[in-house]
């Protein structure tokens, strides 16, 4: 059954090429209105274009639509509602907001309070435990990090490895 | 003519030799024996040589018009000239595997040859992950997807013809550096995988692995940049990039890729995230693999995606269980046992690249999800959603801005502790000049404020400018300001490189998407539009024929300022063998601007439905793009990378 | 500790959930879209158009009333209505289903002609030469087969050729829609 829906649907020209309607607008507003509008609107057939870029029949009748509708005098969301009725949420580009759309709208603002939150947390735990080891710390431990230096150097080598570590925190 | 059948032999020699480089160096590695070991490099080698005689049976067959070969027969045609019709080897599924699984081969042996400074075990281990990942594809070839099918008895006197959207330049440069880039991931999970094996997970492996990781990203980024430029001129409206689940399968591991290339840097220099590193290589070659599955399973519909199958698309499923699946629990078993002992505060280089890393990563899983969310609303039985552009855009974008502005914190920013003070001294110059640069170009440009062009571009200059400031800074206090300069690393300069790509790069998009002009009329011979100082006038159509083609070609005298200044020729063509009609626009194309012109449908008296745009900055884009990927391949090129470190420093 | 010992699983789980979706995917059809009209049990949208056999005759919404019947919309331009034709016949001239039809987007001449040579399944076929009810409808490619109840609503929609395995679930929607509205005349 796919493959005949399939076949069907490659029996007609299927390029992915831009039918340009010459339409009149009685106002430019309109225009700009209707480019966007076709922007946002899915063909219903194709592999994934919006009415605007598709040269299926289908999508130039639906154009058709808009720019009539347009003309009539109705709103973004009456051309909107026009077409959702027909086809279904399917044929907008943009998803309603609504309990089924909350994770995709919402749920990455939500990862990146949570991202920001385990850094302010990594950091503060690190500063907390280093200076808590440092404190604890009788005898100097050489095998630790680059950031814990103490006593355990003489001068000269004090000097040599803070040039180095000067050095070394370009890129 | 038997090359077909020895192509597909090859490959069988290939796959075995595969499943011994996945098996003998590791098991090599696990028990200390050198020997075993040592066939790393002689097995990779092989792989790669077998792997290379097929690809070269399968072009024989096309520039031989063999067309008793199923896919031959399928995607080509005599009539086609000989440099698509070799490029039309990866035109399709099969041939596009055949040629994934040889960059794959490459990589392995380049990794082989180039490795003489690394540790015997960590260069088996390496070559071993790489050839267990070759064993799945070249299996998934020689099963389902072979290229050498044959058509006998009878066969077709004449091939189907390549499609015609596909003969172009593009196809001959696009999908190699894009798998060039995918492949080139598989490195540094090779080297994650192989770390976790091994448990030397010290801050080394992140030595290693960047280099790889740096030339596999600017791949990518060339590849994507390529796909982006290909759509722009030849799908005839101009657009540039469309949130395609066949995009967003390549943008998914360029937003890990280039997460993972900044963790790299802190994990190499402070020894900190090693663990989160790990992940960050497991997820970019796994989003690869994904993109691979999406792309080629039918699961998701898109006008790039090649022919769907259920039953194929099951078998890369399978792989990606065990591939991804896997190491994702070979870390979570192994994770635990790596531990970071550095400590830094909140304003530190460090935590703005965790930053930075944020937000790559969520603006990763937010492309994710909105491309798979119609699946999942579908499989559960809630009902047939779309998500596209306007979903994509709208959280997107806040996000680049958000990562640009944290882009210029983070250049000025030192490891481990940064005063405030100290960057507000380094920072306040820039702010105060990002402010008026940005809304003084938006103004010259238009006369008007976009908000979001204005915090674009304002953004774009804070990026530069913090650049410019970190670098002066670096030689203000030199003797020898030439020589201060000249003695940075090619590493700095690649970084440099690349974010001042991301800044024009901005700049191109903020530019096109709000002052792009589109005119569609109606236009007779004689008629004339004028977009800022061009006129365009329509001087009327005639026929022309092509190699494969006969057309109707538009033409388009235009003036700017009144003198005459270029001649203009959109075509509306018929591709005879197909039957397919293609429009191919005429782009006039400029630093500062496009002019773009494409032919609609004939109308009566000679009339022509015609399109035409002024598309400002448009190339910056492209160029942005450029100069990230030089960035990344200088910055790969450091010589310190090839250096055997003659003093290993305890960094644990 | 532990705490971390979990959380480093979390890629792996989710990576899972997500091949189950993948896997139910790999089943499912992302191109074919239900009928909101179906969804949502909406009558057949008002019209006024000729018949294309009789084109003296309006036809208007109200003759598709009275029994649960099949909506067949086809057009001569449309390769896959031809192989699904011969079944249509069969099932209206030999079992005596219920089928209307628009022509859609076609010439009426041509469509006549159609008709004479492989015969006329159906009871009515209404003249969409524009295609403007078959947008109210929500069609988006010929043929498509719906499922009317007795009051003329929409109840489902198959989109493609009607052969025995699509007849049997079409049957099925029809014998359910015709027992709620025998359940509910029994009230």
């Amino acid at each position: 059954m796919k493959r005949l829906i399939l076949s069907l649907l490659f029996l007609l020209p299927l390029s992915a090429q831009a039918t340009i309607d010459a339409f009149e607008f009685s106002d430019p507003e309109y225009e700009t209105r209707f480019h966007q509008l076709n922007h946002v609107l899915r063909c219903p057939k194709c592999q994934n274009q919006n009415i605007s870029d598709s040269d299926a029949p289908l999508a130039a009748d639906l154009r058709h639509e808009v720019y009539r509708m347009l003309e009539e005098g109705r709103s973004d969301d009456q051309v909107v509602d026009f077409m959702v009725t027909r086809y279904g949420d399917f044929v907008l580009y943009r998803p309603r907001v609504n309990s089924m759309t909350w994770v995709l709208w919402y749920g990455p603002y939500v990862l990146l309070g949570i991202g920001i939150f385990v850094i302010v947390l990594i950091s503060h735990k690190r500063r907390k435990s280093a200076s808590e080891t440092h404190q604890s710390k009788s005898k100097p431990d050489p095998v630790t990090t680059t950031g814990t230096l103490d006593a355990g150097l003489s001068p000269e080598e004090a000097a040599r490895l803070k040039k180095l570590l000067q050095q070394d925190s370009d890129t | 003519m038997i090359l077909p059948e020895l192509g597909t032999y090859s490959l069988i020699l290939a796959l075995c030799l595969s499943i011994l480089l996945a098996v003998v160096p590791l098991a090599g590695a696990s028990r200390g024996n050198t020997l075993w070991m040592g066939f790393g490099r002689p097995l990779s080698k092989g792989m790669f040589l077998f792997t290379l005689v097929s690809f070269i049976c399968l072009c024989w067959a096309f520039l031989d018009n063999d067309f008793s070969v199923v896919y031959v027969a399928s995607n080509s045609n005599s009539a086609l000239p000989w440099y698509y019709r070799l490029s039309a080897v990866w035109g399709g599924h099969e041939g596009s595997l055949l040629l994934w699984v040889l960059i794959m081969s490459g990589w392995t042996l380049a990794v082989a040859v180039k490795s003489r400074n690394l540790p015997t075990d960590i260069v088996a281990r390496v070559l071993g992950v790489m050839g267990l990942v070759s064993i799945g594809f070249y299996l998934f070839i020689l099963l389902t997807s072979s290229p050498f099918e044959r058509y006998l008895p009878g066969y077709p006197v004449e091939g189907a013809d390549l499609n015609p959207l596909l003969q172009d330049f593009g196809l001959i440069v696009h999908p190699p550096m894009l798998y060039m880039g995918y492949v080139g991931f598989a490195v540094s999970f090779a080297f994650a995988i192989a770390a976790l094996l091994s448990g030397r997970l010290d801050a080394a492996w992140a030595r290693w692995s960047r280099p790889w990781t740096s030339v596999a990203w600017a791949f990518l980024t060339l590849g994507i940049a390529l796909g982006s430029w290909w759509a722009y001129y030849e799908l005839g409206w101009g657009g540039w990039w469309f949130w395609d689940p066949v995009e967003n399968a390549s943008l998914l591991p360029w937003l890990a890729g280039t997460a993972l290339m900044h963790s790299l840097a802190v994990t190499e220099k402070r020894g900190v995230f090693k663990s989160w590193t790990v992940l960050l290589a497991i997820f970019a070659f796994s989003l690869s693999l994904l993109g691979a599955f999406l792309v080629r399973s039918g699961v998701l519909t898109s006008v790039h995606a090649f022919a769907a199958d259920p039953d194929r698309g099951l078998f890369i499923l399978v792989m990606l269980v065990v591939v991804i699946g896997g190491s994702l629990l070979l870390y979570a078993l192994r994770a635990g046992q790596m531990k970071s002992e550095s400590s830094f505060s909140l304003l530190s280089r460090e935590s703005m690249l965790l930053v930075n890393n944020v937000i790559l990563v969520v603006a990763c899983a937010m492309v994710l999800l909105g491309t798979i969310y119609p699946l999942i609303v579908d499989a559960l039985g809630l009902g047939k959603l779309s998500v596209g552009p306007p979903y994509f855009n709208a959280l997107f974008n806040p996000m680049a801005l958000l990562l640009m502005l944290a882009l210029g914190v983070g250049t000025v920013t030192r490891w481990r502790q940064t005063g405030f003070r100290h960057l507000l001294q380094r920072l306040w110059l820039p702010a105060l000049l990002s402010l008026p640069l940005g809304v003084g170009s938006a103004w010259l440009y238009s006369g008007e404020f976009e908000p979001w062009v204005v915090l674009s571009l304002c953004l774009s200059w804070w990026v530069v400018l913090t650049g410019l400031g970190e670098l002066y800074n670096r030689v203000r206090h030199r003797s020898e300001k030439l020589r201060g300069l000249l003695s940075q690393s090619r590493s700095y300069y690649g970084m440099q490189l690349a974010h001042l790509g991301v800044a024009v790069a901005v700049v191109g998009v903020a530019f096109v998407s709000y002052y792009t002009e589109q005119r569609d009329l109606r236009m007779l011979p004689g008629d004339t539009l004028t977009f800022r100082d061009y006129t365009f006038v329509f001087e009327g159509s005639r026929h022309v024929e092509g190699p494969n083609f006969t057309a109707d070609q538009g033409r388009i005298q235009v003036l700017y300022k009144g003198q005459p200044y270029a001649q203009m020729s959109p075509e509306k063509r018929l591709y005879t063998a197909r039957g397919m009609v293609m429009t191919e626009a005429a782009i006039n194309p400029g630093f500062t601007r496009d002019l773009y012109v494409a032919l609609g449908e004939p109308l009566e008296n000679g009339a022509w439905a015609v399109r035409m745009q002024y598309k400002p900055y448009v190339r910056w884009i492209w160029l942005g793009a450029l100069l990230m990927t030089a960035g990344g391949l200088l910055a790969a090129s450091d010589p310190r990378y090839r250096k055997r470190r003659r003093t290993e420093t305890a960094t644990a | 500790m532990s705490k971390r010992k979990l959380v480093v699983f979390i890629p792996l789980l989710v990576f899972l959930l997500l091949v189950g979706f993948f896997g139910v995917g790999l089943y499912l059809d992302p191109r074919e879209l239900p009928s909101e009209l179906a969804k949502h049990q909406r009558p057949v949208p008002d019209f006024t158009l000729p018949s294309v056999t009789d084109p003296s005759r309006i036809v208007t919404q109200d003759d598709l009333k009275g029994e649960v019947s099949l909506l067949n919309v086809w057009a001569t331009w449309c390769p896959t209505c031809k192989e699904e034709h011969d079944f249509l016949n069969i099932l209206a001239l030999e079992q005596g289903v219920r089928i209307f039809g628009i022509n859609y987007k076609d010439d009426p001449v041509k469509a006549r002609e159609w008709l004479r040579r492989y015969k006329d399944p159906y009871q009515l076929v209404i003249l969409d030469e524009s295609g403007k009810l078959g947008l109210d409808m929500g069609v988006y490619g010929a043929p498509e087969t719906y499922v009317l109840d007795a009051e003329g609503r929409i109840r489902y929609r198959h989109v493609g050729a009607v052969d025995a395995n699509v007849w049997h679930k079409l049957q099925q929607v029809m014998a359910s829609v015709e027992q709620e509205q025998q359940s509910g005349e029994g009230l």
